[in-house]
């Protein structure tokens, strides 16, 4: 790695105001070894973050950043109840010896207000990079989405980490998602010194409270007439494995992550044994987009695009570089939206 | 959110006070209909299907949404034009080799049976049989039921990726490099093969994917196009709208039943850089749209009768 050999002065200091403060304190060196440094997650306080947190813990020291509150963490686990916007974050920086940073910190909330969603998105994320440049934090490990690739007629049936990120195409506040990986594409580029790893998992599905869980918690699940699309689906536990695998020595870049084999929704209502509405889509969107403006339903009407056509990853790449491998079967992914909740 | 749900659920329920009825006619439908299969197909039918090479999940389907049960009864329905309304007749189903294999044919009637028989073909008369995979344009995505209907059997959307990805999976992908070009030729123009597209031939150095070169004869005759209508076809957003004269006849929207004669050619292989020049990739296609044509005039001038 190129982290050993001495800097060069041709390498460029981070750009913004980090590169006009002091000097890190911090000797630069290899990633430190297991359990010396402590791995800051950010948004650790969702269901996800909580998972991951309760993983990492055995092996390494563990700061959970997230203004919400956390009471059940274990008690080895330092919360710092900070906005990442805020400039306290930063003393989390300059406290510890930080050795990798894993952002999960990401707003997916539909109803939050489009400023303070790219606020908290983009500006927050760019504090967050601004001080893993400038504390020389060895790893980044940034939880995007396979939504970036976006629902589209004529995508191909698995996207390679390669494919356009047009998911803001159709639907437009799905933007700043694809801008947070877009500005983590770049990093990767700009800070060659941390090791900066981008995934992008399918529908997340088990305790978490995202569109795709909560979609397959309706008593009743509506699928549009005549469209069933292949969809991949992957349990959380398998995306916190998958974390935990990208935080190894020497990994780098995007990894599409998919869950076990894909199927088609229809099956997926199969294995959960209730009843779905087939309902079509003009009436659907119409309906939809209705009821959004009453705040009747949850999900915004773009989000009709992931029952309709199909969003598919390929992730040999995860699999043969991280040794990514889910634990679960489809049964146990599709199942777990409605146990433990 | 609850409440529509709920409401949902109340209509769910509705619904299922129906479905063990439902559920009885599906039953009895689909016993009659594989007895019916059967009785016209052969056991042969129901044999062979079990000896198709495939490559399911654990949920039943292949990757790309292929679900054998859809594409049974699909390939029922098309094996039944096959051999009782067009009557095919089918040589050099040996040249089909077992692995991955692209069949590159020529394009004609209007509508595209021709696919759908050179599929029935590859599965009743090649050895083993063979499940067609074919790419289908973009568009036909946005339509309900057409875009579910080609999934299941097996149909995937048309890009160089999915292409790839199959060929790699040992599949037989079905080409017609005339494109939509090729199914709308006026009468007067049939049989004269249009402009083959580049795609296939870079796709097959690329896998190192033989080439099995294939004509159809007896498509050309099954509608009889006066020419097209660019100006209606705009007015429709329709790739073409022919001129058809026999729909004004009763039964007329029917094809006519026509002999197809379907030619499977000896695999052809080819070597060189996927990513040559446009120049000289246009002359291995030259190759293979000379030997569909040679096939196709060879047809024609064997065939006694265009019916029989």
């Amino acid at each position: 790695m190129s982290s050993d050999e001495p800097r060069s002065p041709s390498s460029a200091p981070p750009p913004g105001p980090a590169a006009s403060g002091p000097p890190s304190l911090l000797p630069r060196g290899p990633l430190l070894p297991r359990g010396q440094g402590a791995v800051v997650v950010t948004g650790a306080c969702g269901r996800l973050g909580k998972r991951l947190v309760r993983v990492l813990h055995r092996g390494r020291k563990v700061i959970a950043v997230d203004r919400r509150p956390f009471p059940d963490r274990p008690k080895d686990v330092v919360h710092e109840q900070v906005d990442i916007r805020r400039k306290k974050l930063k003393d989390v920086f300059r406290s510890e010896r930080i050795e990798a940073v894993v952002h999960l910190g990401v707003m997916h909330d539909p109803r939050a207000s489009a400023t303070e969603h790219h606020s908290w998105n983009v500006a927050g994320f760019q504090k967050l990079l601004e001080y893993v440049a400038h504390y020389r934090v060895p790893k980044l490990v940034v939880l995007s989405s396979a939504n970036v690739y976006g629902p589209q007629p004529d995508n191909a049936q698995f996207l390679k980490e390669e494919a356009p990120l047009l998911g803001g195409a159709r639907f437009s506040e799905i933007r700043d998602l694809v801008e947070v990986d877009m500005l983590a594409q770049g990093f990767t580029w700009k800070q060659a010194e941390t090791e900066t790893v981008i995934l992008r998992p399918v529908h997340i599905l088990g305790s978490v409270h995202n569109a795709a869980s909560n979609f397959l918690r309706l008593k009743a699940i509506p699928t549009l007439l005549g469209f069933d699309p292949m969809i991949q689906l992957v349990h959380e536990s398998d995306v916190v494995r998958a974390i935990e695998c990208a935080l190894g020595p020497s990994l780098r870049g995007i990894y599409n992550l998919a869950g076990p084999e894909p199927l088609p929704l229809s099956h997926v209502v199969k294995i959960l044994g209730k009843p779905s509405v087939p309902v079509p889509y003009t009436l659907g969107r119409a309906l939809m987009k209705r009821m959004w403006s009453f705040r009747l339903t949850t999900f915004p009407a773009p989000e009709l695009d992931h029952i309709r056509f199909v969003c598919m990853v390929d992730d040999t790449r995860a699999r043969r570089e991280l040794g990514y491998q889910p634990g679960c079967t489809i049964e146990q992914t599709v199942r777990s939206v409605d146990v433990d909740l | 959110m609850s409440e529509t749900s709920r409401s949902l659920a109340r209509l769910g329920g509705r619904l299922r006070s129906f479905a063990p009825l439902a559920q009885r006619l599906l039953g009895s439908a689909t016993s009659g209909i594989d007895a019916w299969m059967t009785g016209k197909l052969g056991e042969e039918f129901n044999a062979r299907l079990s000896r198709v090479p495939m490559n399911l999940t654990t949920t039943g389907v292949d990757p790309f949404g292929l679900d054998p049960q859809w594409t049974k009864y699909a390939l029922a329905s098309v094996a039944f034009l096959h051999r009782h309304y067009f009557r095919t007749e089918v040589t050099g189903a040996e040249n089909v080799p077992k692995g991955r294999v692209l069949l590159v044919a020529n394009h004609s009637g209007q509508i595209p049976i021709d696919g759908a028989l050179i599929g029935a073909s590859l599965f009743m008369d090649v050895e083993p049989p063979r499940f067609m995979r074919a790419m289908v344009e973009k568009w036909t995505q946005t339509l309900p039921f057409v875009s579910l209907l080609f999934s299941r059997v097996g149909q995937v959307v048309g890009v160089p990726e999915n292409a790839l990805r199959l060929l790699e999976s040992e599949e037989a992908l079905l080409v017609f490099p005339e494109g939509a070009r090729g199914i709308s030729k006026p009468f007067e123009k049939r049989y004269q093969l249009c402009e083959f597209g580049l795609g296939f031939m870079r796709l097959a150095l690329e896998t190192n994917t033989p080439i099995v070169p294939v004509s159809v004869v007896g498509g050309e005759e099954q509608y009889v196009s006066l020419g097209n209508s660019d100006a209606i076809a705009k007015l429709l957003r329709m790739p073409s709208f022919p001129i058809l004269p026999q729909l004004l006849l009763p039964f007329g929207a029917l094809p006519l039943p026509t002999r197809y004669r379907i030619t499977f050619g000896e695999p052809m292989h080819f070597e060189g850089d996927p990513d040559e020049d446009d120049a000289v990739i246009e002359e291995k296609v030259y190759v293979v749209k000379a030997t569909v044509q040679a096939m196709v005039n060879r047809g024609l001038k064997a065939r006694k009768s265009v019916f029989f």
